[in-house]
């Protein structure tokens, strides 16, 4: 196979990877930037992933189930944000805690519902999200290069990974030129100053985490309508972590956000294509091997190739008016 | 008599137990500077911030401009036409002076719109009151003199006719702070009613047309500025005569006891903090060390008592050298006769969760006299903090209490009881009085002046200049990390402005 084309499916399944990674990365954003701290987005993926599986198979409709996904996700986000916002408890521990709850009842509730050991039923064509395909894209299929391109890239993958990749912009655009953009990023700085201005901390914290349990629940119902067809117990895979690292990673920034996931989607879309494969000099890696690859090397560039990443100065600090 | 701008009407305010408010009236005049003056946890920012409604009042009734309104919260106020700056900033460090004076007063959805008209809106205001501010600066770059202007612009912005301002003064060179109640000035020509929140007599004396005097939770007394005196405020604040002036002798240096050669230290971004400091000091003497807070006091106060390595230079701690720039060990240094008083009482000197009595001990709990076989002899340490206590008049007399509990000055006071009483050859204290009741600064200078006659080397970092000017023998300025100059004690307060604030003196340029 010529080395453009490996190229172009290396990089098509990197986009299909980093298309959860980003949204729930962007999800972090929002709450971080407020300065809720939010380990937790892996537990709302996850959650949200099994509501879609559920109801889409019970409706047969695809967009029934993103709608339950996005419904689950943010009363999670609420649950988080009642606990860490309202009741000013630790923001660590309730991530975890909505981590741990929603591992443990998708499980049951999948198998006491279905009986396939914690999945649930594989999904029709109806159920799912199909790939769009860009106009003309089979016509220049066999256009050297920028038809390689355009076909094999940018073609053919699902609406929410578009979604994903206009909420970059998106992302940017809300929190940088407009109002409540504005008073996210300052809440999340000095609540005090936004306290005294005459703005409701404890509101606007709840809409960020509003913001972030929507696009978490994106990403969720991506994997279990789009990437696969139906949830599958443990399906997120410690992909919330990995955006949590790559929102660190990226500093918090929009922009940072879509590389920092689409690095870390390559790392995950090479182990998955050179599993077993015979490297020249070094010969077959294990699978373990390829598989810790992307984790090991997220360590390494967080420990180090990222210089100082400053997070919101009151991330993780439930406001107290002064006394 | 002019009409009223604020009107406090029996205005009462219980935290807790704590009853920090007591039917307090109060009547401001428009368009005149009024000063409230107390000690601290006499209850003025609480007032204050009910003024602003941060909180509410649990009786009583605020009168704005002859109406009876209910201040909720910020928005009402902001609304009434109160504007406020706080002692801390309500700034956000990584945005824009523009950012900031918009935050809250957006005026619409998108944020492009506003941004042309508060940028006009600016310009007009920075013309009007001559406040220039560059709009596009961000505000961690500003010094905190200009940081304050934005906090009065974003008052302005908001159309505060009363304008309350917090222990503005705390951050400030004299210069600046000059500067600032030029400001004040204007505006009260311009009719705006300006509310001054200080613990500085001087301050209220300089600037204010009337002025207000709090004492525990009530309002003692009222007073025009231009008939009363600081003697008379200040014994209204405490409640009985207080000694302004520190009473010393002649100092008497012997043998210098600590020798500071070069010293260079850095911090953890790698910025020299302290650059090439070199002073000797002598036993019987006390050496202050002037400058505005951030310029390199602390980062010296630190490496020469071992919690900081320094990057290069040689300190002698009686005539023995001290591993300044490798592995400085406090405790070590304690046994050869130095003592710390740090600046951060509550991060450094003291664990506010332990008992007094813990806290009297820390640092030389391995003393074997505070030892009874494996474990700490508590009756013995006990017994000892009820003697400091004694001693130190420390409130309430209680070792077993929680630290936390004490006031600021009492705190204070067990740290220096601490560090004073292991008869030490030298003594570095930071910031002896931040935070501390007029009657404790009081108590605190006179036992300072006692250990320097008592043929103790006394090193004092304050940012007070007035305590610095009372109780030094010789006042070294830093500026930027360099000592910029050393000067008598009774070198005029405008001269060791210049001096802070990095404008050097004739002195230095004729050299």
């Amino acid at each position: 196979m010529d080395f453009f084309q490996v190229f172009i499916e290396l990089a098509q399944s990197t986009v299909r990877v980093s298309t959860p990674l980003i949204l729930a990365a962007l999800a972090g954003l929002f709450t971080e930037r407020a300065g809720v701290f939010d380990i937790g987005l892996e537990g709302k993926m996850l959650g949200a992933a099994f509501a879609a599986g559920c109801v889409a198979y019970i409706t047969q409709s695809v967009y029934m189930g993103l709608l339950a996904a996005i419904l689950v996700s943010v009363l999670l986000s609420l649950v988080h944000g009642y606990a860490s916002i309202t009741q000013r408890g630790s923001q660590i521990v309730s991530g975890v805690a909505i981590n741990f709850v929603v591992a443990g009842s998708t499980v049951i509730l999948g198998e006491a519902w279905f009986r396939q050991g914690g999945r649930t039923p594989a999904l029709s064509e109806s159920g799912r999200f199909s790939a769009i395909h860009l106009p003309f894209a089979d016509a220049v299929r066999d256009v050297p290069i920028l038809g390689q391109i355009y076909s094999g890239l940018l073609s053919g993958h699902s609406p929410l990974t578009y979604l994903a990749f206009l909420m970059v912009p998106a992302s940017w655009w809300i929190l940088y030129r407009t109002r409540f953009g504005l008073r996210l990023r300052a809440v999340g700085e000095n609540p005090g100053a936004v306290d005294t201005a005459g703005i409701s901390v404890i509101w606007l914290r709840y809409r960020a985490v509003i913001c972030c349990g929507i696009l978490c629940g994106i990403a969720g119902a991506y994997l279990s309508l789009s990437a696969g067809a139906g949830f599958t117990k443990g399906m997120t895979a410690g992909k919330g972590y990995i955006a949590l690292a790559a929102l660190i990673f990226a500093k918090w920034r929009p922009k940072n956000i879509l590389f920092a996931c689409l690095l870390f989607g390559f790392l995950d879309a090479f182990a998955i294509r050179y599993q077993g494969f015979a490297f020249p000099l070094i010969g077959k890696v294990p699978v373990q091997l390829m598989q810790a690859l992307p984790y090991i090397l997220t360590v390494i560039l967080l420990a180090g190739f990222i210089g100082k990443a400053i997070p919101p100065k009151a991330g993780g600090v439930p406001y107290v008016k002064e006394r | 008599m002019s009409e009223l701008a604020i009107e406090l009407k029996g205005i009462d305010k219980s935290f807790g137990l704590v009853h920090a408010n007591r039917n307090i009236n109060l009547k401001v005049r428009k368009g005149t500077i009024h000063g409230i003056i107390g000690e601290n946890g006499a209850g003025k920012s609480t007032l204050m911030s009910i003024l602003y409604g941060f909180y509410q009042a649990d009786h009583g009734d605020i009168v704005i401009n002859g109406q009876t309104v209910n201040i909720r919260d910020p928005n009402a106020a902001i609304a009434a036409g109160i504007g406020m700056v706080h002692q801390h900033f309500m700034l956000v460090e990584n945005f824009t002076v523009l950012e900031n004076i918009m935050l809250g007063a957006e005026e619409s959805q998108i944020l492009n719109a506003g941004i042309t008209k508060a940028r006009a809106e600016l310009k007009r205001l920075e013309k009007e009151y001559a406040l220039e501010v560059d709009p596009d600066a961000v505000i961690e770059e500003l010094p905190v003199g200009i940081q304050q202007r934005v906090e009065i612009l974003k008052a302005l912005y908001r159309k505060a006719d009363i304008l309350i301002l917090d222990e503005p003064t705390g951050v400030l060179t004299p210069a600046e702070a000059d500067h600032l109640f030029r400001i004040l000035g204007q505006l009260k020509d311009q009719g705006k009613t300006v509310l001054l929140i200080t613990h500085k007599l001087r301050e209220i004396m300089a600037i204010t047309d009337e002025v207000s005097v709090m004492r525990r939770g009530e309002m003692v007394a009222t007073r025009t500025t231009s008939e009363t005196s600081v003697e008379e405020l200040a014994e209204l604040m405490v409640g009985r005569r207080v000694l302004l002036r520190v009473e010393k002798g002649e100092a008497r240096p012997a043998d210098v006891k600590l020798s500071v050669k070069n010293l260079t230290v850095r911090d953890s971004r790698g910025v020299t903090m302290v650059d090439d400091v070199s002073f000797d000091l002598r036993a019987g003497e006390i050496v202050g060390i002037a400058g505005v807070a951030g310029n390199g006091q602390s980062e010296l106060l630190e490496a020469i008592s071992g919690i900081r390595r320094a990057k290069s230079g040689t300190v002698l701690l009686n005539g023995r050298p001290v591993d300044v720039t490798g592995h400085a060990d406090p405790a070590e240094l304690r046994k050869c006769g130095l003592a710390h008083v740090p600046e951060d009482r509550h991060h450094v000197g003291l664990v506010l969760k332990f008992e007094e009595s813990e806290n009297a001990i820390l640092g030389y709990h391995d003393d074997p006299k505070y030892r009874k076989g494996l474990t700490l002899d508590v009756d013995a340490i006990r017994a000892e903090a009820e003697e400091k206590i004694a001693a130190y008049d420390i409130r309430p007399p209680n070792p077993r209490l929680k630290t936390a509990n004490f006031s600021g000055g009492n705190q204070q006071k067990i740290v220096l009881a601490r560090e004073m009483e292991r008869n030490p050859d030298v003594l570095i204290i930071g910031q002896p009085t931040r935070g501390v009741d007029v009657g404790a600064i009081e108590f605190i200078h006179r036992r300072i002046i006692e250990m320097r006659d008592q043929g103790k080397a006394v090193l004092l970092v304050s940012v007070e200049l007035d305590e610095i000017r009372a109780l030094s023998d010789r006042i070294l300025v830093m500026f930027a990390g360099r000592v910029v100059g050393e000067r008598a004690p009774d070198a005029t307060e405008g001269e060791l402005g210049l001096l802070m604030a990095g404008v050097e003196g004739p002195k230095e340029a004729a050299e």
